[in-house]
């Protein structure tokens, strides 16, 4: 049976779609399933960084699609969690490289050899977002609780909708627990109102998930981490088990006067 | 300053986040723009003329929105109460 394609997208920039993708691609390999994650922003390359795989780049998206290796060779298999597997972006070329159908194309072959196929967008709706929006049987939108990005996501919903592509999940981003309690930012309810499509998932803010990228090990890793566990419940939700939604509350407030944070 | 702040009791920050996407989201998908809205309003001002008296000046022509659904308000106040009722 061929795997779930899932397309990661947002509109705006800097939401936190790349380190979604690494982490929900890691974080479902950690529970047992072969994972394919492409980077489809050709040009601005980063979920290799992310993973920390960088340095074991050979080919590349574009090869592929242009017929100078084949899949299987161009997938870069990580050595600690070997069920994860890479198919890196090309670096030196443009989005104009490839075509909708070629994304489709490979989306399908990937699925063949994995249970998930995520697909990490580039910013924007163009080009880009469409080849990398074709393929998928399930869109995970990212959006931070502020108001560029909740309105780019509205957007991206008309377009996907447009298209006809009707399963779309959010995933709220960087929710800072102390400025919600204060009425200072917009909660999920809010966000929820405003654009009307289920929520899959609340990641709050986390100084984690700077040392994790700067490291190449994506925050699911952590334990302790409280954006590491938004993430992993994403992932089981994915696997279909019904866990209802939590708002993160941010740290204890003995943690808050006290912790080192 | 800082301390004054601590005791306003304004607007909150997501309220008018929320009020302003409110807005901007429904003109975003009515894929309206700002020029055609005005044009719209005008219309509707010639017509309702023809038939009541109305202020130009005081009709206000808007989208609201709620979920995914959007509606077009129109606010036209009559220039002058009317005098006699008709039954």
């Amino acid at each position: 049976m061929a795997g779930k394609i899932i397309t990661v997208a947002s509109g705006k920039g800097g939401v936190g779609k790349t380190t979604t993708s690494a982490n929900l691609s890691l974080g479902l390999a950690l529970l047992g399933r072969r994972v394919i994650c492409i980077d489809a922003d050709i040009g601005l390359r980063n979920l290799d960084m992310m993973l920390g795989l960088e340095n074991r780049i050979v080919y590349d998206l574009v090869n592929v699609v242009e017929g100078r290796c084949e899949l299987r060779k161009a997938l870069v298999r990580d050595k600690h969690y070997p069920n994860l597997q890479l198919l890196p972006a090309a670096q030196t070329r443009d989005k104009t490289a490839i075509t909708e159908d070629d994304m489709v194309r490979l989306a399908r072959e990937a699925a063949t050899l994995a249970d998930y196929v995520i697909i990490d967008s580039p910013a924007g709706i163009e080009h880009g977002f469409r080849y990398a929006t074709k393929p998928a049987e399930l869109v995970l939108i990212v959006t931070n609780p502020e108001v560029a990005s909740v309105r780019d996501a509205d957007r991206v919903i008309g377009l996907l909708e447009a298209n006809g592509q009707i399963e779309t999940r959010l995933i709220i981003n960087r929710l800072k627990p102390d400025l919600v309690r204060r009425n200072e930012m917009l909660d999920p309810d809010d966000v929820y109102d405003l654009l009307a499509i289920d929520i899959i998932g609340i990641i709050p803010e986390d100084s984690a998930i700077l040392g994790a990228s700067n490291r190449g090990r994506p925050v699911v890793l952590d334990e302790r981490s409280e954006a590491g566990e938004a993430f992993r419940l994403i992932t089981r939700r994915l696997e279909g088990e019904d866990i209802p939604l939590v708002t993160p509350k941010g740290p204890s407030l003995f943690k808050r006067l006290f912790g080192t944070r | 300053m800082r301390i004054l702040d601590l005791f306003r009791r304004d607007t909150s920050g997501k309220d008018i986040a929320q009020q302003r996407l409110r807005l901007v989201l429904a003109h975003d998908r009515a894929n309206i723009s700002p020029g055609m809205l005005e044009q719209l309003k005008d219309e509707i001002i010639a017509v309702i003329s023809k038939h009541l008296e109305i202020d130009p000046a005081k009709v206000a022509v808007n989208f609201t929105e709620d979920q995914r659904e959007t509606r077009l308000i129109a606010d036209i106040p009559l220039r002058a109460p009317g005098r006699n009722r008709a039954k």
